[in-house]
């Protein structure tokens, strides 16, 4: 035994090691399904899946993209958060910091931007493949409600997080998405029936959403803690919901 | 093994092992897509225009592109409709397709052939719709949301007469309240004559067996969804052909 095997086995199976790693990677079944149920993220996967399933031509894996998608958005999103300040002063000027003076900033923030982007076209090929599967129809109808919802966190994830910058093509883009608000029926000022429930400009269907009768400052803040928090709370939520569903009903399949 | 199970048409176990088999493919796309949104994100930087400003308005303002869609619809249609109505009655007519959708066939493979009817609906809604629409909202429409072809330049003083009268005037309609009779006419016969087609519709191609197990419930939600839905093609057409600005007009709503 050489001196590195001989280092490489008291480390292995050292108590310390054997207490974090239960198992090595011995291409044995019991292994191998031990290194999925012992794992809390690859848990997220039954042991075993059905051949087909796992062929490129048949998932597309548009699911597992946006998945990881949202998850790059989390990381550079939290880069992004040390050297953004969600006030109207500042927004503006914090961004021309952070593509400029900030190591890797410029970086963050597109890829910040392009995963979202990504995100949506995914998440719309996901529903697409899906449909086209028929792998909403029973037992897994529940859990495509909960893609649905997720589908519209991911577009209004995307749509708080356009303000931000706070420049020309952020805030004319929510004010053009937001307006649809307003004309809300009975709700928005401008929309039908407004006079019978007394809705006026500042106290309206847009008028919560930009927390008063303007876009400014409050309704950047506003868009920030849903975009940081809120919306993705939900969204964390929907998607272990679906994630779960998914591992207990198993991936669609022709019948046997 | 297999074999003998196949002949005997016992159930084959055909079930493969996560690790290494999906874990590894997990892997390497994870990895692929990783690469290529960093290359991306290097050679392509994101948009920052100048600062925010309130008092000057960008011709023309667009929307966010994947909402440009509906943005499109406002051509068409008021907003409390093209912004707020349509767009929920797409999510929710998204999250009834399992419960509308009894054909057992199609369940985890693709299959053309068993759920024509179904695939066409949806790729009608999806990519004709919804697609294009946030296609011509993104590269054809210029200053004034005017229709510019991509060669053209986008001129802020583009003139463009503004023809477009309702379709009451249209048909002769003079008298206010004849207008307004004759305008909720054509919206419920629009209705009627869509579900009545439907039902025809449905009777040919799935038959007087399958329209019993559909039920009334699943019948008429599909049906007011599906007319709804072409209400946006109808009225494209009647304003591409025939200037028609709306359909009813009254002092609370338009259509």
């Amino acid at each position: 035994m050489s001196l590195f095997d001989k280092i490489k086995t008291d480390i292995v199976e050292s108590h310390v090691w054997k207490s974090i790693f239960r198992h090595g990677y011995d291409d044995t079944p019991r292994n191998r399904v031990m290194m999925v149920t012992s794992n809390v993220f690859l848990h997220l996967h039954p042991a075993k899946v059905r051949r087909h399933a796992v062929r490129m031509r048949f998932t597309w894996c548009m699911g597992g993209l946006t998945f990881l998608m949202f998850l790059m958005t989390t990381i550079t999103g939290v880069y992004l958060m040390f050297y953004y300040r969600p006030v109207a002063e500042y927004a503006y000027a914090d961004m021309k910091y952070l593509e400029f003076d900030m190591p890797f900033g410029m970086l963050m923030r597109n890829m910040h931007r392009w995963a979202a982007h990504a995100m949506i076209v995914f998440v719309w090929l996901h529903m697409f493949r899906v449909f086209l599967t028929g792998s909403y129809k029973p037992p897994r109808e529940f859990n495509w409600i909960v893609g649905v919802l997720l589908l519209v966190l991911t577009l209004l994830l995307s749509f708080t997080g356009y303000l931000l910058p706070w420049d020309q093509l952020a805030i004319w883009a929510v004010t053009v998405g937001s307006n649809m608000a307003r004309a809300t029926p009975l709700l928005g000022y401008e929309g039908p029936f407004a006079d019978f429930v007394g809705a006026n400009p500042i106290y309206d269907a847009r008028a919560f959403l930009f927390g008063g009768g303007e876009i400014g400052p409050h309704t950047l803040l506003r868009f920030y803690i849903l975009h940081c928090i809120f919306i993705p709370l939900v969204a964390s939520i929907l998607m272990a919901v679906h994630f779960w569903r998914i591992r207990r009903d198993g991936f669609s399949g022709p019948s046997l | 093994m297999a074999e003998v199970a196949r002949e005997r048409k016992l159930p084959v176990d055909d079930k493969i092992h996560t690790w290494p088999h999906l874990v590894r493919m997990e892997f390497l796309l994870a990895l692929f897509a990783l690469v290529g949104l960093t290359l991306w994100s290097i050679m392509i930087d994101a948009p920052l225009e100048e600062a925010a400003n309130p008092t000057r308005t960008p011709n023309p303002s667009k929307a966010p592109w994947y909402f440009l869609g509906l943005q499109e619809m406002l051509v068409y249609f008021d907003p409390w409709n093209a912004g707020v109505v349509l767009p929920s009655l797409i999510i929710v007519g998204l999250m009834v397709i399992p419960y509308i959708d009894i054909n057992r066939k199609g369940n985890g493979y693709y299959c053309f052939k068993d759920r024509k009817w179904e695939i066409l609906t949806f790729f009608f809604g999806f990519h004709i719709l919804w697609i294009v629409m946030i296609i011509i909202g993104t590269f054809f429409r210029g200053p004034g949301w005017n229709l510019f072809w991509p060669w053209q330049r986008w001129d802020p003083h583009k003139v463009v007469a503004l023809t477009n009268v309702d379709l009451p005037y249209l048909l002769g309609f003079r008298d206010y309240w004849l207008s307004a009779a004759f305008s909720l006419f054509a919206i419920g016969a629009y209705f009627v004559v869509g579900m009545i087609g439907f039902y025809y519709f449905v009777l040919k191609v799935k038959g007087k067996d399958f329209l019993e197990r559909w039920g009334m419930v699943r019948f008429t939600l599909v049906g007011m969804l599906l007319v709804l839905m072409m209400s946006l093609p109808v009225k494209m057409f009647l304003r591409l052909a025939f200037n028609v600005k709306y359909v009813l007009v009254t002092p609370w709503i338009n259509i």
